[in-house]
């Protein structure tokens, strides 16, 4: 159904362990290496380069470094993660293993959305098979190298879907950023040099071992490299994951998922970007429009302040309460998103402090989340809402 | 660490490589705004205040945790960081309950002075105030939500600096606010009433449970006589809460508390010199029972209990060392037990219509005076605490010059001082008297040290220890103590306290005498104490301390006069009927 060559989902996939046994063969360095040729970046929705960071990993001081995997898929949307561990948990641990390897970790933690209490079997059994063939465990191989995976629950909040939170909560503390730097490369979970990557970025490790970097690199459209999971909702006839050519045109996923009547589409999630039928031919790039892994479609019959107030509470909720721009922003966002439901509202113009207010949340919220919560606001204010006082043509 | 170059609003200058963005500002004369920044505290950077425009960067960076960097280029007042630092403010300000006129640090909180700073007077953001809730009522401590500003001071001075961590974030987003364990209340939990929080809120949720009104209404009955006893930190204290430098200001304070319409002025450090003869003896009996005796059951170290946050700590927290600790009230229940016995006889009172009042750099006190051991008089001993700063509004309230007033002394028969009794409201400072005595008892000579200055106990080190090796001739009596080296150590903070009975616990611990105080820098740096409060600052209050101790006649507890006439008149002699009467007491081992 995808153009374009299916890595994580195809029906063509390299033998459990091959990868490994590879990367094995290999120094560590060179692991770091040809990850860092591949130019993958994060999965997750930030894109940072990984091997960048497995090489600060590998390069910071420090004893019992680790490995986690951010499994706390909470963008409103995305469902990819899920797809990909029901369908092929052990190229995440496999991943794991590799980054282990490549780092000088014998230990990882899958850090698993609590909503995902179902994929717990499906993980442990793919685990105990790793560990039955020696891909996991002590001494993988005879190689010498061990390396163990624990399978953590969260607890339900969107926050620790950023790394710090992520670590504070698997150290048993509440879930809040973390101050950077220091940044988890360096004094991570308990202090530990720490390499966070996205489920996909993981199930992506053992295809680039196989294939090499340069391989991987010219899956990619645009500026991008390797392919990419897409979970599209909405108004959309065949609802679902998609792999496509990272750097894809929007264009091309909404017409392989049937969507039709398109008035909007909100890119990367709540917290991405949204929009008009007038950029569907923009790239899921980093660049242009970074893709997270949501892509939800809206129709013409959508009211578009109404899906505005819809995140807008979900932020409001999920805000950890912290930092003052996000904890006070967001609702005070909320709050005037209802009175321009409640016709409170004449003019744009009236609306200034508010985007005022947007710029102060994103430049000076402590972490990515309400760095990012005022994204839907600008989007959907600035491209697809009315006011009484705006000009014709506005 | 080497110096590195940066740049501050087009300014190049040199700093220390690590320093924060803050510190740099600092050493170059910027000023940058902060609220959930303490000088005493880990960096929270939680409140957004800070922001700084770092040339290169996303987004703004927060100056207080954000290091230097070589040539980092820092612009700490331009467009886009004045326009977030309003923001900020103002979203702060958005449902805070600015009814400054009712709040206990008007004039004095970080979020007012901020905002007339930055001259706001429209919020654009404003929004309904949140509702006044004082939710915790504990004998001490206090707070109200509708202040709170979420800055975690209070979370992290309580966890840091007290290890008692008895109050976190609870919720999250809108619904986010500090409380306790199920919403108990301090009065539910472990909470030691110290107040080190209420010294570091930046606002007025956190304050001292007051007890003004009720000592107005004593001191309006014609009836009552009225007797206040001062603490030896309140006079070193009292001065900055009414707007003064810090210093000595015994006399003037004395003078206005007089002119507030007491009708007996005393001291405190009276009944520290008595905690000292009657202490001092309880260590030279423990030490002839475990030295002399041999009996391995005697509880050493011995561990002060003049702190009440001290006792109630130990109490929830290592209720098996209760038997370690002196028998001996504090010097404020000493006193209370007193003024409605031996002086209500010397003044020809009647007992019952005393009001015992105590003023003390200290929350705790409020929650000791209300035990149900301390009515040794047959009357509540003492019957209500004022805090340093709650003196400092009556006095403003009463219009009293504090600056110009002419200088008084202390009314007679418990208000006498000598510098041993006015050195325990600084950490080391028990330890220091008790050892100008108990060496002077069993020695018959002064403590060794030069001008009786005990230096190894002083300072702000957070344990301290010292050895002091007993001669070999000794008084009569106290033979088995020849050559012996005695082992003390003196913590201040619960954290440095929770460190040194672990250590005890394990048995880890060779000391013979440990001084505890619950507040950093001992009761001159209390939580009844002036707002705010820094190392700098209780430094200075120190050495106001010192000096005070320097300055006196008397410099050692059983040198007072007045002390010697009270064993002579009323209570015989030190550990004797009397003595285990009124001044000395029982612990209760406490659950969360």
């Amino acid at each position: 159904m995808a153009a374009g060559k299916r890595l994580l989902l195809g029906d063509d996939q390299p033998s459990i362990g091959e990868a490994l046994i590879k990367a094995m063969d290999m120094s560590p360095a060179d692991v770091v290496f040809e990850v860092r040729e591949s130019d993958i970046r994060g999965r997750g929705g930030a894109g940072f380069p990984t091997g960048i960071k497995w090489n600060l990993a590998g390069a910071a001081s420090g004893d019992h470094k680790m490995v986690i995997c951010n499994a706390d898929e909470g963008e409103p949307g995305t469902f990819k993660d899920r797809v990909l561990i029901e369908k092929m948990a052990w190229k995440l641990l496999e991943g794991m293993t590799i980054a282990g390897y490549a780092i000088g970790s014998s230990h990882g933690i899958i850090y698993l959305r609590a909503e995902y209490p179902y994929l717990v079997p499906i993980l442990e059994k793919a685990r105990q098979d790793l560990i039955s063939q020696g891909l996991l465990g002590d001494d993988i191989q005879g190689r010498g190298f061990s390396f163990n995976i624990e399978i953590r629950s969260g607890a339900g909040a969107y926050v620790c879907g950023e790394e710090t939170s992520l670590i504070e909560s698997l150290e048993g503390k509440r879930g809040e950023p973390r101050n950077k730097p220091p940044f988890p490369v360096n004094s991570g979970y308990l202090a530990r040099p720490t390499v966070v990557n996205n489920v996909e970025t993981f199930a992506a490790v053992p295809h680039i071992l196989l294939g090499g970097a340069e391989w991987y690199q010219g899956l990619g459209r645009d500026d991008c490299s390797g392919t990419k999971l897409f979970s599209i909702s909405g108004d959309v006839e065949n609802p679902g994951v998609y792999e496509l050519p990272m750097g894809a045109a929007l264009r091309e996923l909404l017409e392989l998922s049937g969507a039709k009547d398109i008035a909007a589409v909100q890119v990367g999630g709540a917290s991405g970007s949204t929009v008009t039928p007038d950029e569907l031919d923009k790239p899921m790039s980093f660049s242009a429009l970074p893709p997270g892994g949501s892509v939800v479609v809206f129709n013409s019959s959508r009211d578009m302040l109404d899906v505005l107030e819809n995140f807008m509470e979900f932020f409001v909720h999920e805000s950890c309460g912290q930092c003052t721009p996000c904890r006070e922003g967001n609702r005070r966002l909320l709050d005037i998103i209802r009175s321009i439901r409640a016709g409170e509202i004449a003019s744009r113009d009236d609306l200034k402090p508010f985007f005022l207010l947007a710029d102060v949340m994103k430049a000076g919220s402590k972490c990515g989340l309400g760095q990012t919560s005022p994204n839907c606001f600008v989007d959907i204010i600035t491209k697809f809402i009315a006011f009484p006082g705006d000009k014709e043509g506005a | 660490m080497p110096n590195i170059s940066v740049t501050i609003n087009g300014i190049t200058t040199s700093v220390r490589e690590g320093v924060t963005v803050l510190e740099a500002c600092e050493l170059a004369g910027v000023e940058i705004p902060t609220l959930c920044y303490h000088p005493d505290l880990s960096l929270a950077g939680n409140c957004r205040m800070c922001l700084v425009e770092v040339e290169g960067w996303r987004t703004l960076a927060i100056a207080c945790v954000t290091p230097v960097t070589p040539n980092m280029v820092i612009h700490t007042h331009s467009k886009k960081v004045r326009k977030a630092r309003r923001t900020v403010l103002k979203l702060l300000l958005a449902n805070h309950n600015v009814n400054c006129p009712e709040c206990e640090r008007n004039r004095n909180c970080e979020l007012q002075e901020l905002s007339e700073k930055h001259n706001i007077t429209t919020n654009e953001y404003q929004t309904t105030p949140k509702p006044v809730s004082v939710e915790e009522v504990s004998p001490g401590v206090m707070r109200d939500n509708s202040r709170c500003i979420m800055c975690t001071r209070c979370v992290r001075t309580c966890e840091e600096l007290q290890s008692v961590a008895v109050i976190k974030p609870v919720g999250r987003s809108a619904e986010i606010k500090i409380s306790t364990f199920m919403d108990r209340g301090l009065d539910g939990v472990a909470c030691a009433q110290c107040g080190q929080c209420i010294n570091r809120c930046p606002t007025g949720a956190l304050f001292e449970t007051s007890e003004v009104r009720q000592i107005w209404e004593a001191l309006e009955d014609p009836e009552k006589f009225v007797v206040v006893q001062t603490a030896p930190a309140v006079r070193v204290g009292i001065a900055e809460a009414l707007g003064l430098p810090t210093g000595r200001s015994t006399g003037q304070m004395v003078a206005s508390i007089r002119g507030l319409g007491f009708d007996r002025v005393l001291d405190t450090d009276f009944s520290a010199d008595l905690t000292i003869i009657e202490e001092g003896h309880e260590l030279i009996g423990r030490l002839g029972q475990a030295l002399q005796a041999g009996d391995p059951n005697v509880h050493l170290p011995m561990i002060t209990s003049c702190s009440p946050g001290w006792i109630k700590f130990i109490e929830h927290k290592y209720p098996h060392l209760l038997s370690n600790l002196s028998t001996c009230k504090s010097p404020q229940q000493m006193f209370g037990a007193l003024v409605k016995t031996y002086l209500a006889e010397k003044e020809g009172i009647d007992p019952a219509n005393i009001i015992s009042v105590s003023i003390m750099p200290c929350t705790a006190k409020k929650y000791e005076k209300e035990r149900p051991e301390m009515n040794a008089s047959g009357y509540k001993d003492v019957d209500y605490v004022l805090t340093t700063r709650e003196l400092a509004s009556m006095i403003e309230e009463a219009g009293i010059d504090f600056e110009h007033i002419a200088e008084e002394k202390f009314d007679r028969w418990m208000g006498h001082s000598t510098g041993a009794g006015v050195i325990f409201g600084a950490t080391g400072g028990v330890m220091e008297a008790a050892l100008r005595t108990a060496y002077e008892v069993v020695t018959g000579h002064e403590i060794p040290f030069e001008g009786l200055n005990v230096t190894p106990v002083r300072g702000i080190e957070g344990i301290k220890e010292a050895a002091i090796t007993m001669p070999d001739r000794m008084a009569d009596g106290f033979e088995f103590l020849a050559g012996v080296t005695l082992k003390v150590a003196v913590a201040h903070g619960l954290s440095n306290a929770e460190r040194l009975m672990k250590k005890v616990s394990a048995g880890e611990a060779d000391y013979h005498f440990i001084e505890i105080m619950a507040c950093p820098g001992g009761c001159l740096g209390g939580g009844g104490q002036p707002i705010p409060t820094s190392p700098e600052i209780r430094r200075k209050r120190a050495e106001a301390i010192y000096a005070e101790d320097a300055a006196l006649h008397f410099r050692k507890s059983h040198a007072n006069p007045e002390i010697q006439l009270l064993y002579a008149e009323y209570l015989e002699k030190p550990l004797g009927h009397k003595s285990h009467e009124l001044l000395h007491t029982t612990y209760t081992p406490r659950k969360d």
